[in-house]
């Protein structure tokens, strides 16, 4: 009795006032040691530098709807050239009177996205709503049907362009990838060597210059009255490149994988795609996630690259505002706006992926 | 471990052979690891294979079922012949069993589906018919209340116990098991040791590699020694241990027990 009476005793006394709150807080983690309350000094003095102008410039200084004439003679940022030009900035030449549709396209592609977020609703149906979706909003963009106005897909630009580039890119690429990187460890010397001569050849490549291929050199090789949509050349390219990065990275995955599993799946009398979707890729996969998106990232970012050969997405119909003399000198505002854009498309990524990972881990 | 049980008359091997061994022959490249093996195994036959590491022993049983792949003298399982057949390995597979010693569970799949993914997958048994199966070799391992974590969240000891089930749920009519308790603390071989001594009492066909050698006196009808890819002396237990005949046998004996 005694004993536990003694024990409550000692569990009741409180941590030193210094070891707890704010101040035991500011004291471990910010001035613990002489290098690192220099290090703390520094970083506060520059803060200080720097997010009071900012603030300034972006928010007090600033000016909002009016027209690139006002905007001249002030001394903060220039938000108007968002405001005033944001529907092309957003949409390119889409015809004015039909934007609502790659609006709402868009929105159906997030919300899609957003359902598909949680891996319990990974199940048939969603397969189905993504077909039904995808074709609707392909519906959405091309319009010939049902009372909508065609639209050509020289037309599409903006956001909505970017979006199916890497939608379509990333999703596409994923597959492939993993297919190649089966491929890369078969045994059969064929299917082997025509895998690595692909991922070598590709990734040995930049984008811009698939990008050209695709746009100049390939419709050369097309007899005469064959064209294939350059928004299409540009995604298969785009995916080809993506798909050998993602390769490699999965070959990775698989060569972590210890004998010991194989043999495993094997001695139950598995077959090698049994082997590989039940036993080997889930695991593989997982190991794998974070250069994985990693790269997803990049090749999101990458699709801006386009503007090379004259599609207009959303870096080139940013682009064409700045050349618009009322607008010119104005880049900064233009270029953070679409950065930002850029930054929630990469992060929301990168938190899902984490998300997933803290999911399927089967550690305690 | 009651040796009138677990080796009483009935429970003697037939003469009907499950495995049989001719004149085999392996090379990993250069190295002849083994080097005519001759061995016959009948029904409810319980084996042990016991010998130096390096010696040849698991490659001997991973040839068993085409882990490993023979290259001289043949394999017959249970009247298949193993070649290059694949159809004919797959057969052999789903009828002989394997434990290793590191276990080898599928650290993404609960216990559960651990047990069921071969049955649902090659047996095509339906899921429900599987997990009714899976739950009652859990049990017989003593390890249901487990049944819904994951391998990584259970001890050495229980994670054999489940690798064995799932064989087990496999209905395999041969059981390999490659030095099951020597990756083990050893507070928990007994509890891997005591399942395979069930298993045995029920008439298993058994090959085990292992170096328990009170598992070998109880259950074994055989123990081989096996040296530089040979089978150097097979005998009962009894003989073996009271009286070897090899040399090689002597010297490994008197390091192994003490």
């Amino acid at each position: 009795m005694q004993e536990t009476a003694q024990a409550t005793q000692i569990g009741d006394l409180k941590p030193p006032v210094t070891s707890v709150g704010v101040i035991g807080w500011a004291k471990n983690n910010l001035f613990n040691g002489w290098f690192n309350s220099i290090l703390t000094i520094v970083t506060l003095f520059f803060l200080w530098k720097i997010v009071p102008p900012l603030l300034q410039w972006a928010f007090f200084n600033s000016v909002w709807h009016t027209t690139g004439k006002a905007c001249r003679g002030i001394d903060g940022a220039c938000w108007s050239i968002i405001y005033t030009n944001f529907r092309f900035i957003i949409f390119g030449f889409f015809p004015y009177e039909q934007q609502w549709r790659p609006l709402l396209a868009m929105f159906l592609l997030f919300g899609l996205l957003f359902y598909s977020r949680d891996r319990n609703h990974w199940k048939k149906p969603l397969g189905y709503a993504w077909i039904v979706g995808l074709f609707t909003m392909g519906l959405l963009m091309k319009g010939g049907l049902f009372g909508l106005t065609s639209v050509e897909s020289t037309q599409w630009g903006g956001l909505p362009l970017t979006l199916l580039l890497s939608v379509f890119g990333l999703t596409a690429a994923y597959p492939l990838g993993v297919i190649l990187a089966l491929g890369r460890q078969s045994k059969m010397h064929g299917v082997k060597w025509l895998c690595v001569l692909y991922i070598e050849l590709i990734r040995g490549v930049p984008l811009i210059s698939l990008l050209f291929m695709s746009a100049i050199i390939f419709p050369l090789f097309l007899p005469e009255g064959i064209t294939i949509n350059k928004i299409l050349r540009a995604q298969v390219a785009i995916i080809l490149f993506t798909a050998s990065y993602i390769a490699e990275v999965v070959r990775g995955g698989l060569q972590g994988m210890s004998r010991g599993q194989y043999e495993a799946a094997e001695s139950m009398g598995l077959n090698y795609y049994q082997t590989m979707r039940l036993v080997i890729l889930p695991q593989a996969l997982k190991i794998v996630i974070p250069p994985t998106v990693s790269i997803l990232i990049s090749a999101f970012k990458d699709t801006s690259l386009v503007v090379i050969i004259a599609l207009w997405d959303l870096m080139k119909t940013t682009q064409s505002v700045l050349s618009n003399p009322e607008w010119m000198g104005f880049s900064r505002e233009a270029y953070l706006f679409i950065a930002i854009l850029y930054f929630l498309g990469c992060f929301s990524m990168s938190n899902y992926s984490r998300k997933l990972e803290k999911e399927l881990s089967t550690e305690d | 471990m009651n040796e009138e049980l677990t080796k009483n008359a009935e429970n003697r091997s037939s003469d009907e052979a499950m495995i049989e061994i001719i004149d085999m022959h392996k090379w990993f490249g250069d190295f002849h690891v083994l080097q005519g093996i001759n061995l016959t195994v009948g029904k409810k036959e319980r084996i042990v294979i016991c010998g130096p590491s390096g010696s040849g022993k698991s490659t001997l049983i991973r040839c068993i079922n085409r882990l490993e792949e023979h290259q001289r003298g043949r394999i017959v399982v249970d009247g298949i012949e193993l070649t290059n057949n694949i159809k004919n390995i797959e057969k052999i597979r789903a009828e002989v069993g394997i434990v290793f010693q590191h276990f080898n569970l599928f650290p993404h799949l609960t216990i559960v589906e651990n047990l069921t993914l071969g049955p649902i997958w090659v047996r095509k048994v339906p899921k429900a018919k599987a997990e009714e199966m899976a739950m009652y070799y859990l049990e017989k391992v003593h390890i249901a209340e487990q049944a819904k974590k994951y391998p990584g969240q259970l001890s050495g000891g229980q994670q054999q116990r489940v690798a064995i089930a799932r064989s087990l749920c496999m209905n395999p009519k041969i059981m390999l098991f490659d030095e099951p308790t020597s990756a083990l603390d050893p507070e928990m071989i007994k509890e891997v040791l005591d399942v395979m001594v069930e298993l045995a009492q029920e008439g298993m066909t058994m090959i085990v590699i292992s170096h328990e050698m009170g598992f070998a006196k109880s259950v074994a009808h055989k123990v081989l020694f096996m040296d530089f890819g040979q089978i150097v002396e097979g005998n009962t237990p009894e003989e073996f241990f009271e009286n070897p005949q090899n040399e090689r046998t002597k010297l490994f004996l008197s390091q192994v027990l003490h």
